[in-house]
């Protein structure tokens, strides 16, 4: 992981007390609400139904276990005892007082953590694969990337008012881990014929009320040119992306509007006259950051050791959870945990303040420090040695972590929702809620196989709801809640939007609904391995909206 | 409406002049671009300052063709939100190396003085009297800058190569 | 539940002014005295547009205290008691509808 130099912390300090300024103007009165609000949500600081909520970054989704431990910190001491992981690898807050800002930035300073845009109209969170670093398919580390850009966009003078927010996720693995296509930015690494590594430059994704996959303006880009092209994307945006409309604003209208390729070519005659100029990434400003990221020290395991196989032999219960929530890690004799934080019956992606504290404790143990935060809101231990699995599974299972679900029809993604948001139209929590109740039989979870169910609260779609193989978006009828269901989406190489399944159905029933599109998918698959998604490609939505509407 | 330059409050010794009005003699003046691009080939034999207001929605390479010899170019922030003029300051500064006022005008508030400042802007129509006195601490306010513009700041990754090459010890850093 | 800042001002039943108290996010509601109370039975209502109108410009206008300023309709219940409109606005004064982490 990154470890900040002095310059890195200095920033940060300093912005502490810029920010700390700017809320004694606020609370002066000598700065208006319409002039502080866009500071504050630089600072991200969002105003929601209840109270202010402070989103911090977690840069590229990693976190050491003394970050995680300040995050308990600011947890208990400034808000209510609990923090929400979000969908971009960020931690949400919900309580905060905005006297009491300052002072909870400057503790999250004290461990590199702070808020820095995480809204308004910049760039926000880069957000990478949530195992960068550790995944057996990764080409290189796309950390280090994400971090050249992170610095790089992080109070840029020129990109600080953009027409709208402005969100990048890189991925340099085979399977697509990060959501590329939907992104403003999508960088996916990869090899070219001459074995140069090098990106796909994917631009004008994204979500929300326009949903777009995004269109490939760059098919290799060289790692020396990635800032300047960045930049030009960039200054084309800012200059011509749309300000009087602000659900016209994003760059994929605009990559829309203009037509994909004209609006490469516009990015080219920007980027042409600065490619080679102070932005170039040369060896020795890579090296530079390189240097900071700090690798553990892995030790040479055996795979599949003993006390493993034995524990997986003696324990059903540690084998399901062993099965479900495992993975390969590229080095031998390690693994890559995933922490469930979607257990039954309570809101997906919250963790208490104690939990992260036995995380963190955790992570030092088993871990070497270091935890992820993935973007379907579960955390990631990314250096377990195999050996050790057993008896972190009994402690995560103490602190209630460890719910074998990983990618399945209970470990749903949910935006807060109307019990939070002031821009929702209605709950997503109590829906993922019983949801995960009329789940909870994991043999039903298990025989379902991976099943993605994605929430959104409303339009806005930070439940990532339009790329869910089941995606679910609350809107209002006369007052009422109501829920539309889309089904096939998904967000890998193979990007898709969902389809609509048919009208929308009240509170009441849209667990019914969700129940029924289970049904329906082990009546049609073809064989118990066929997964949900390859069901739908085969068969489309009209078996399923057959089967669930006439279910009624 | 304070005019900042070089950190103190100043008086304008630039008058605007309306879109028709008649454009006086020996005065520097601030022009509409429609004006400038009407009348350029009588105003480039004025002997006193030429300046512009350029639009926010228009390109600078239109501009760049009276670039050697305007003399100030005022850029629009309609909204502080609206951050056009960013991308047109370091453009003409950056890319067209003009070496004139570049005045900031519209909505200026003083938490976006250090970025105009980064962006070429040395000059600052301020909405606010009390943000206009605390022009210098403003700008002041941050000493690490991760990205290089054209105000001759040292960017981070220029500091960090500079201290790490142990045979220049510290001098690069200075500036 | 779109939000209320976004609506143009009509009143069709009984309302509130409430807001967002500017130091700590506390959802208030406008008092008949001109301050702000968290206690919805102490607020001020109002039945028609020129009184919502009127409410609303002082209130607004109380720029120091209290942030994202609207008009919410309420209920009067059968014992004269003042209650929250509608879902949204029972869940800016009660709450979240699930229990919190942590409590059970």
């Amino acid at each position: 992981m990154y470890v900040y130099d002095d310059f890195d912390r200095t920033l940060v300090e300093e912005r502490v007390r810029d920010f700390r300024d700017q809320v004694g103007r606020r609370l002066s009165g000598e700065l208006t609400e319409e002039e502080f609000k866009p500071l504050r949500l630089m600072n991200g600081v969002y105003l929601q139904l209840h109270a202010y909520m402070l989103r911090i970054a977690i840069p590229y989704g990693t976190l050491s276990s003394d970050q995680m431990r300040m995050l308990a910190h600011v947890a208990r001491k400034y808000d209510r005892n609990y923090g929400h992981f979000t969908t971009r690898q960020n931690i949400q807050f919900n309580w905060i007082k905005l006297e009491q800002l300052p002072d909870a930035m400057a503790d999250l300073a004290r461990v590199g953590l702070h808020g820095m845009q995480t809204s308004g109209n910049c760039v926000r969170n880069i957000t990478t694969d949530q195992w960068a670093g550790v995944a057996p398919d990764e080409i290189e580390d796309a950390r280090i990337w994400a971090e050249l850009l992170r610095q790089h966009l992080t109070l840029h003078p020129e990109f600080s008012f953009l027409p709208r927010k402005f969100k990048i996720a890189l991925t340099a693995a085979a399977h697509d881990r990060a959501a590329v296509r939907v992104h403003d930015i999508g960088l996916r690494m990869h090899r070219n014929s001459a074995g140069e590594t090098g990106f796909e430059v994917i631009v004008g994704g994204g979500l929300g009320r326009t949903p777009f996959i995004g269109k490939t303006i760059k098919p290799f880009l060289p790692k020396r040119d990635l800032l300047s092209y960045v930049e030009a994307i960039l200054r084309t945006y800012n200059q011509y992306g749309r300000r009087d409309n602000i659900y016209k604003a994003r760059i994929k209208i605009l990559v829309h509007e203009l037509g994909a390729e004209k609006f490469a070519r516009e990015v080219e005659e920007e980027w042409q006259p600065i490619r080679n100029g102070a932005l170039a990434l040369e060896a020795a400003g890579v090296a530079e950051i390189t240097q900071r990221f700090r690798y553990p020290d892995c030790p040479v395991l055996e795979d599949e050791p003993a006390e493993l196989g034995r524990a997986r032999a003696g324990d059903p219960r540690f084998r399901i959870w062993l099965d479900n929530a495992v993975f390969n890690h590229k080095l031998l004799g390690h693994a890559i945990v995933t922490l469930s934080l979607k257990p039954v019956g309570a809101p997906p992606g919250d963790a208490t303040a104690q939990q992260m504290d036995a995380i963190a404790d955790l992570a030092d143990r088993y871990s070497h420090g270091e935890i992820r935060v993935g973007h379907e809101q579960n955390l990631v231990l990314p250096h377990v040695a195999q050996r050790d699995l057993p008896a972190l599974w009994r402690a995560l299972d103490t602190i209630g972590v460890a719910t074998p679900n990983v990618g399945l029809v209970s470990d749903i993604i949910a935006c807060p929702g109307l019990d939070y948001c002031s821009l929702a139209n209605a709950r997503s929590i109590p829906v993922a809620e019983e949801i995960t109740r009329r789940f909870k039989d994991l043999d039903l979870a298990r025989s379902l196989g991976r099943l993605h169910i994605n929430i959104s609260g409303c339009i806005n779609a930070c439940g990532h709801h339009h790329i869910g193989h089941i995606g679910i978006l609350g809107v209002e009828k006369n007052g009422e809640e109501y829920y539309q269901v889309t089904i096939g989406g998904r967000a890998d190489d193979a990007a898709r939007l969902g389809t609509i399944l048919g009208p929308a159905v009240p509170y009441g029933e849209i667990a019914d609904v969700v129940e029924d599109i289970a049904a329906a998918y082990l009546e049609l698959r073809e064989r118990p391995d066929e997964h949900f998604i390859h069901t739908f490609e085969r068969v489309g939505v009209e078996p399923f909206k057959e089967r669930v509407y006439a279910a009624g | 409406m304070p005019l900042v330059k070089a950190g103190r409050i100043v008086d304008d010794r630039f008058v605007r002049v309306l879109d028709d009005a008649p454009v006086p003699d020996d005065v520097p003046i601030i022009l509409p671009a429609a004006r400038l691009l009407a009348d350029a080939r009588e105003l480039v034999l004025r002997r006193a300052p030429t300046g512009v207001v350029w639009p926010n929605d228009r390109r600078i390479a239109e501009l760049a063709p009276y670039l050697d010899w305007i003399a100030l170019v005022a850029l629009v922030f309609p909204s502080f939100r609206d951050g056009r003029a960013y991308s047109q300051a370091r453009l003409l500064r950056e890319r067209h190396r003009f070496g004139g006022e570049l005045r900031a005008t519209g909505q200026i508030l003083r938490d976006q003085f250090l970025f105009l400042q980064r962006a070429g802007f040395d000059a600052f129509e301020v909405t606010k009297d009390r943000d206009a006195a605390a022009f210098v601490e403003a700008v002041r306010r941050y000493s690490v800058f991760y990205q290089p513009t054209g105000d001759g700041r040292t960017s981070t990754l220029t500091a960090r190569l500079a201290r790490g090459a142990p045979s220049r010890g510290q001098r690069g850093l200075v500036r | 539940m779109t939000s209320p800042l976004q609506q143009k001002l009509k009143v069709t039943g009984p309302v509130v002014v409430t807001a967002n108290r500017l130091g700590d996010g506390a959802v208030v509601y406008r008092t008949a005295q001109g301050n702000w109370t968290g206690d919805l039975a102490g607020a001020a209502v109002v039945t028609t547009a020129s009184a919502a109108t009127e409410l609303l410009a002082a209130a607004l206008a109380d720029k120091l205290r209290a942030v994202d300023v609207y008009v919410a309709p309420v209920e009067l219940t059968a014992e004269q008691q003042v209650i929250p409109g509608n879902l949204r606005e029972r869940i800016r004064l009660n709450g979240p509808t699930i229990p919190l982490p942590g409590e059970s």
